[in-house]
């Protein structure tokens, strides 16, 4: 929150080589000294940035290069001739729109059932008290210690027990009960933040608390909703060991796990397979600029108040 | 009706338990079905020999004592201690340091946290294949980079030696993801009290030292117990680029757990693993509660 809504934080279109500060205001004290520190700062931060933005710019870059040309040491970096094609031909040598297809309908359920799962449970935990309730949260926050993977064989002994093996059901049900501990822990932290007054003036007026929930609460929430939708759509998309473990036939495979099929059939053909990666890590990164403040909120939210 | 009626709790409080209760009750079900249940049938399972399709068969300890003799068990958590021990505090001070250059209102500050943050969220199995590509020995960036620098090409996946640096080289593209969140901590430390700071006749370094380190210690906190056990959790690139090679190198625990599980279909040798992995992060986690939790200072006094 407090960077998104930052308006002091400078930008690249300043001309000035230092923007110039406000009388009598020190700025952030720790770093700012004399001009020579700052610029090496500067290098530092544009050094880093350059090693950190390389791997997607060899992805882009190999992505679009004829078969032959990929192979060539030292690489080349800018493709040329450029062949888009490559982006057709990866993503119709396998069915990547069923894929997309499925992945979307498990993302979109995943949502639906973790906004309304982990909400009312945010609810009881935030505005609502009685007995146990401390208890209960503390199991809540245990359950978050508790890594996937201490877990995963007995789940999935469950699951094919009850016939889900090879369904969307193991990767989707799960999540109307309770929708995750990390989200009912973050969204019961904004919660809390909501002032009483207006579940007290609502209760007098003869509101239920669902009413108060659904009326009140749930559209002032709507930045930290956000949040919570936007991190279960990067977790469902990204998620591989949950399609690895679940789905085996194509025609219910996930982007993830097709791109990891992909992989297994394709294993020289780089210009394809980051043809592929491209197609997958687009939607993340243009998700990231459209939605910056909420992924800022987020991380806020989930680190400082924790 | 006067069924229901007699249900319904008299007093406001008793209303006021069922209606809390009511709303967790989701998280309440959830957790029978899917936390208590899987782990009592974890339990039960860890005294089986099952491959999930003839009936299981009870074999006392025999999967517990198992443990002591795998050798390969011996390797996945060298394997996955390794990778600890270097990526988790190389990710800590590297994130920090970039957190706190960046902190100091430099031009540019959101495009460069951007470029930093977007690698921690590119999909686990995008960033496999990316990197496998990268780390290639004939034509990968990595090695044409050390070529710019005069240095000799490396079998980066194809060599034991090389196999979990380049991993753990990996794991680092994505130290973003904490940077953002000692930034967001540096950018809510109060400007009055390096101010005041200042006057006392304090420097950079006095600054930094007895000012940000120790209100920043509960999210350093945070992040190394986020750390430790998400790189307990290392599945996509082991599986994905070396697929645990070469000669066991990259052999990562939870790695060794999946083969057990889905390769070998051992289900009850699985489950004692799982039960091995729990213990770890327990212990680590108590570990470090107890030793490094005593240094971290919170607002509140307490």
């Amino acid at each position: 929150m407090t960077q998104a809504n930052n308006p002091s934080a400078p930008n690249l279109t300043t001309g000035a080589h230092v923007s110039p500060r406000p009388t009598g205001v020190q700025r952030k004290a720790f770093w700012s000294g004399d001009h020579t520190w700052r610029l090496f700062i500067w290098i530092v931060l544009i050094l880093g940035a350059i090693v950190m933005a390389l791997p997607f710019v060899w992805l882009v870059s190999s992505s679009l290069k004829l078969e032959n040309d990929i192979f060539q040491f030292p690489p080349q970096w800018i493709p040329n001739p450029a062949r888009f094609e490559n982006y057709s031909d990866a993503l119709t040598y396998k069915p990547f729109n069923i894929y997309l297809l499925n992945t979307l309908i498990i993302v979109s359920l995943n949502m639906i059932a973790i906004i309304g799962s982990a909400s009312l449970c945010a609810y009881g935990f935030a505005r609502i008290k009685f007995p146990g309730r401390d208890f209960w949260f503390a199991i809540v926050l245990s359950t978050m210690m508790v890594p996937y993977f201490v877990l995963m064989i007995p789940q999935f002994v469950i699951f094919s027990r009850l016939g889900w093996i090879d369904t969307f059901l193991p990767l989707t049900v799960p999540f109307f009960f309770g929708g995750g501990a990390f989200n009912i822990f973050l969204l019961r932290q904004f919660f809390r933040t909501l002032p009483n007054e207006l579940s007290d003036a609502a209760r007098i007026d003869g509101c239920t608390e669902l009413g108060i929930y659904w009326r009140i609460i749930m559209p002032l929430a709507k930045p930290a909703l956000a949040t919570v939708a936007i991190f279960t759509f990067l977790a469902g998309w990204n998620d591989f060991i949950g399609p690895l473990l679940y789905l085996s036939s194509p025609e219910n495979f996930t982007v993830a796990i097709g791109l990891a099929t992909f992989r297994s059939v394709m294993r020289t053909r780089w210009d394809l397979l980051m043809a592929a990666s491209t197609a997958m890590i687009a939607p993340v990164v243009l998700l990231f600029f459209f939605a910056q403040r909420y992924f800022i909120q987020g991380i806020v939210m989930s680190g400082i108040k924790g | 009706m006067s069924a229901f009626a007699k249900l319904m709790p008299r007093t406001i409080a008793g209303r006021r338990t069922l209606t809390g209760y009511l709303f967790i009750m989701p998280f309440i079900l959830g957790f029978l079905l899917w936390f208590l249940i899987p782990s009592l049938t974890a339990v039960w399972l860890t005294f089986q020999r099952w491959n999930l399709i003839s009936p299981p068969e009870f074999v006392g300890f025999e999967n517990i004592a198992r443990l002591g003799s795998d050798k390969l068990f011996w390797q996945s958590l060298k394997v996955t201690t390794n990778f600890t021990l270097v990526s988790v505090p190389l990710g800590l001070v590297l994130g920090f340091l970039l957190a706190l250059l960046m902190n100091s209102k430099v031009r540019g500050i959101t495009l460069f946290r951007t470029i930093y943050y977007l690698p921690s969220i590119v999909p686990a199995v995008a960033s496999a294949v990316l990197w496998a590509w990268i780390l290639n020995t004939e034509f990968g960036l990595l090695n044409a980079m050390l070529n710019y620098f005069g240095l000799p090409k490396v079998a980066w996946l194809q060599n034991p030696d090389w196999a979990l640096p380049a991993l753990i080289l990996m794991s680092l593209w994505g130290l973003g993801g904490s940077m953002v969140i000692y930034l967001a901590g540096l950018q809510g430390i109060p400007e009055s009290f390096y101010e005041a700071a200042k006057i006392d006749g304090a420097g950079r370094w006095a600054q930094l030292r007895y000012i940000t380190v120790p209100l920043m210690s509960p999210i350093i906190f945070f992040n190394l117990i986020i750390g430790i056990i998400g790189s307990f959790q290392v599945f996509t690139a082991g599986f994905l680029i070396t697929d645990g090679g070469p000669q066991n190198s990259t052999l990562f625990y939870v790695l060794y757990l999946y083969r057990n599980g889905f390769r070998y279909l051992d289900m009850g040798y699985s489950a004692a693993l799982a039960w091995v992995l729990f213990l770890i992060i327990l212990v680590l986690t108590l570990l470090v509660f107890r030793y490094v939790g005593r240094g971290v200072h919170y607002d509140d006094g307490q």
